[in-house]
Order: C-alpha cells, then structure tokens, then sequence
C-alpha cells in the first residue's frame, strides 16, 4: 500500500497517529527488509525516535510545519553531524561528518525525521548502485534487478515503502533514472536551486540534490524545503523560490509539451516507446498540445558529460588524500606512498577509472582536445534547449532507454552503462530542471517518463506531473512485500 | 588502443593512485575505450564558441574577508588519521 507524506501529514495533524508511532513503524520494516534489499547503509533508531518525540512535542504545541515528524531517507552523500557520512566508499567508511549539509539543516528545521542513510554508488559514480563499497541495492520490484544509481538505496527505500520520502543527488541522471526504474517519482531541480554546502562533491557544475517521493505533491512538498540560496555555497543562485505546491492543481490545457525526436530514435526500448506514447495520449487528454521538435546535439552528451564530470571528478577527489580524513594506509614510507595507498585502497575500481580520465583530460598537452572542447560543446547542448523551450513550455521524453536490467549485466563494460543516462546527462550539461514519474509497465517493471522544464520552471514540471498523476495510477502501485 | 600502458602507469601517478602491474593492462584498455567515445566530439567544428563552464554564466561571487565560523579544531581533528600537538602527522618529508 502507498502512503503519501500528504496522507502522513493529514493523520499527524488530526491526531490519528503521532510521529513516534508512524517512525517506530517505518523503522520496523526497515529492519526486516532491510537485509535484503540493502538500500539503507545506516540506520539511526535511536536519533529518529529522539527526532520523532520532538516533532510530537512541537506539533502538539501547535507549532509544527509542513513537515514536521515526516519520516525521511537520506542519501549517505549528505554530511550528517556525528553520523557517518561514507559516500559508499571505503574511503570515507570511518568519516563520522562533523557538520550538517545545509539539505540536512533545512530538514531539521523543518522537523523532518531522520531514518537513515542510504545506499548509492561510490561517491554518486554509477547508474546500478552496484559500485557501493556497502553491496549492492536490489529492486524492490524484482531483487535480481539493479534499482539504478547512483541514488538507488534511496529509490529503492521508497519503493518498498520503507520510507515516504528521501534525497538524492543528481549529477547526470542519479535521481531520475533510479526513480525511473524504481517506479517512483523523483525531481531534480536547476542548477543552483538547492546549497551544494556539505555534499560530498563529484561534479560541482552538474550535481544538484532533490527528492524522492510516491507523488508530484509529495516532490513539491520537500523540494520547497530543500531550495534556497546559500551563501555558504558558492554555486548556489540568488533567486527568489515560488511555492512549488501552489501551481500543482493549474488547468494544462494549452500547454505546449515538445518531443525531441533524439530522445525517441534507435536505442529505445520498443515496449518502453509504447508505454511513453501512451503517456502522451493521456497527456493530450488533459489538453496539452504535443509538438515534435528536435534537439540536434543531444548525441554528444555522452563524450561532453564523461569529459566534465571525471575532470571534475578528478579535481574534487584530490581532497580524499589519507591526511586529514578519511582513510589512511599501513606504515607509509613517505608522503607519496601515503597518497597513493590510501587512495588506491580506499577507492574502487570506477572512482579509479574516473580519476584517470580526469586526470588526463586536464594534463598538459590534452586540456584543449577535450576539457576546452567539451566545455565549449556544452554550450551547443545548452543553447539547443533554449532554442526549443521558445516554442513549447515542457519537454517529454523516456527518463532511461530499457526499464532495470539485472545485476551484474553491465558491470563488465563502463561504456554500456554510461548508455543508461543517454536521457538524462544533457540536463546537467545545461543545468535545467527536470523530473521522472511512473508512466506504467514492461515487463513487469516500471517505466519512467521524464519531463524537463525551463529554467527555473520546476512548477511547471511538478505542474504537469501532478495532473497526469490525478488520471492515472501508476505511481500508486507497489511491489509485493515477501 | 589510444593509451599505452607507460602512459596509464603516468597517468596513475599524476592522480597519485598505485596500479597494481596486473591491473595496468585492464586499465589501459577500459580507458582507451572511454577515450575512443571522446573522439566523436572532434567531428563537430567549435571555432568562436564560449566555453561553458557554469549552467548560468554565473562568475565567482566574493564575500568581505571576515571572520565568520568559530574554530572548530578539536571536532575536525578528531576524525584524522593522525595527530599530534594539534597537527597532521604525516611522514617526514624533508630529510
């Protein structure tokens, strides 16, 4: 049964439950599920329950908030103050943050409750969550099945109603593409909306956090609480954030939603591009008029992405150097061999790969053949979807070429599983805004569509996902508890 | 093959990661690969584009210089790996 962090905050409110039994009950499941799956890394009891009591107290005293007593899953990217924050690295297994990020700041004062932290690829490096130095996270829909990555811990927390809501962090689709393949609804907002301040980074100019959640009104909920400028993070934009939740119920008739004729050429999975069609029939239902348009450079997000993101990459992850955090070798003979064996102990073999292309990306000699080029081609990505939202509102297309294939299916070949994200990397390239939400089933898995807006839009898209979700029921259905 | 392996052992000890010999040639052909796939990028003519750095445009904001976080040394330095007299050890560098 799917239970809405709406439907939670109705029952809090009318006193039906308190948030104490509600977090008591989510971390019983927790710890039954939890073995299998291996969506959580964490799970802190003993702080929810504390987190929760609070929450009673404040909402009793009649001075709760939105969210306040809402249990919630937090990637274990986020720095949590005296909780381990491991990144799902070896690296950073013994890393207790001294610090909150500022998405854990904001939750906390808005009284949210904290479950846990999450599963998820190797410092976000993934898109099957099976680069966790933790394991790797099974599909609450078929456990032989990835949940996607790099955020999958969260997605699939959320699947198996092992929370209402969660963070992520995308930085080349590791929000949308889990939620694609988990069957749940996640967005991810533009570039500088939501602080940066105290995630591990891996690719400052692409990564942005936002939420997972059951519904479109559930994402508009937490994203409102998670936005703001930050001047504690100097990629955060100073602009004013509307209410995400006022715009939800706005008529769609007339909006203008643009098909990139790219997002639906080879490499789609046939029975995903029926499922996506029928989508847009609902779509033109609710008035929308669907207008085909073409984004010609889509094709070279592939190279643009894995040059910026690894030299990024390269350049955040020197800080992980064995001295001041973090971990550190046996008896190192001098300053190099200390680097270069807790580096190498620490890391796994795709944060390793990624360093290297970084690395070389970046060296004297090749700096203009690919970070220079690459940065410039960005520019024709990002200029292709300016062009295209002067004729429509929304852009809809599949979020992933094929629904979750099964683990270890593309472990072996980096290439294969960086074709995942074909869908999704360009958005970070340009730094726009954009959500996946359940759009039915193949082969017995969930298909995720996603929706892109313009910049700043993030009502738009929440807008047009919240009045599909109203005719359909896709992102109630829940995968069998065993 | 665009790498060599000497260039993937250079390559390693730039980002000061230690391959091990067995790995070197794994290396050298997962990221020749990925370097193949860069390749495409050359087919597109870049003259007078602006390279594109941050989604907005946006230039490095700066803040006046003054003191505005407590010192936090004994919580920071409780997470390091080695330390003594309020410093990181780290092995001699100078002999």
């Amino acid at each position: 049964m799917t239970i809405t962090i709406k439907q939670l905050q109705k029952g809090l409110a009318e006193k039906q439950f308190s948030s104490v039994e509600i977090t008591q009950d989510y971390l019983n499941k927790i710890n039954q599920q939890n073995a299998e799956i291996n969506c959580f890394i964490s799970v802190t009891d003993e702080l929810a329950l504390q987190q929760a009591a609070k929450a009673d107290t404040a909402i009793a005293n009649g001075k709760g908030s939105a969210l306040t007593g809402i249990p919630m899953a937090h990637k274990d990217i986020f720095c949590t103050d005296g909780v381990k924050t491991s990144c799902g690295s070896k690296m950073l297994d013994n890393f207790i943050a001294p610090y909150n990020a500022t998405v854990i700041e904001k939750f906390n004062q808005s009284g949210t409750v904290m479950l846990g932290k999450t599963n998820l690829d190797e410092f976000a490096m993934g898109s099957s969550n099976e680069n966790s130095f933790y394991g790797s996270v099974g599909n609450p829909w078929d456990m032989s099945r990835v949940p996607g990555g790099s955020s999958g811990g969260s997605a699939a927390a959320v699947a198996a109603r092992l929370a209402p809501g969660a963070t992520g962090t995308d930085t080349g689709g590791s929000i949308r593409q889990p939620a694609a393949l988990c069957g749940i609804t996640g967005i991810k907002p533009t570039y500088g909306r939501v602080s940066r301040y105290g995630i591990v980074a891996f690719g400052s100019s692409l990564e942005q956090a936002g939420p997972f959640a059951h519904t479109a009104e559930d994402c508009a909920l937490l994203l409102q609480s998670m936005s703001g400028f930050d001047p504690r993070d100097s990629t955060s934009v100073d602009q004013a954030v509307s209410d995400f939740s006022i715009d939800l119920n706005n008529d769609i008739a007339g909006l203008k939603i643009g098909l990139p004729k790219e997002f639906f050429a080879d490499g789609l999975d046939a029975d995903v591009a029926k499922v996506i069609e029928s989508a847009i029939v609902e779509f033109s239902k609710l008035g929308a008029e669907i207008v085909d348009i073409s984004l010609p450079n889509m094709g070279l997000s592939i190279p643009v992405y894995y040059v910026v993101a690894p030299a990024e990459c390269s350049s955040n992850l020197s800080r992980m150097d064995g001295v001041r955090f973090g971990h550190r070798c046996e008896n190192p003979v001098d300053l190099e061999d200390l680097y270069k064996r807790s580096r190498s102990e620490g890391f796994g073999d795709e944060v390793k790969r990624r360093i290297m292309i970084g690395t070389y990306a970046l060296s004297a000699g090749y700096y203009d053949a690919y970070y220079l080029k690459a940065q410039q081609l960005r520019r024709l990505i990002k200029q292709d979807y300016v062009k295209a939202f002067e004729q429509v509102d929304v852009i809809l297309c599949p979020t992933t070429p094929e629904v979750a294939f099964k683990r270890g299916e593309k472990t072996d070949d980096p290439i294969n599983m960086y074709l995942q994200d074909i869908y999704t990397l360009s958005l970070n390239l340009a730094g726009l805004p954009g959500m996946s939400i359940p759009a039915g089933f193949s082969q017995a898995m969930p298909v995720g569509l996603q929706l892109i807006g313009n910049y700043f839009e993030e009502s738009r898209i929440l807008n047009a996902a919240h009045k599909f979700q109203q005719v359909t029921d896709w992102h109630l259905q829940a995968p069998e508890v065993k | 093959m665009t790498l060599t392996t000497e260039e993937v052992r250079n390559i390693a000890h730039l980002a000061r990661l230690q391959i091990n010999d067995a790995d070197v040639e794994q290396y050298t052909y997962e990221l020749s690969k990925i370097l193949d796939v860069f390749e495409q990028m050359k087919t597109h003519d870049t003259t007078n584009i602006l390279p594109m750095a941050h989604p907005m445009d946006a230039v490095q904001r700066l803040r006046p210089d003054v003191v505005n976080e407590t010192n936090q040394r004994e919580k920071f330095q409780a997470i390091a790996p080695d330390v003594e007299q309020h410093l990181y050890r780290v092995p001699k560098v100078i002999e």
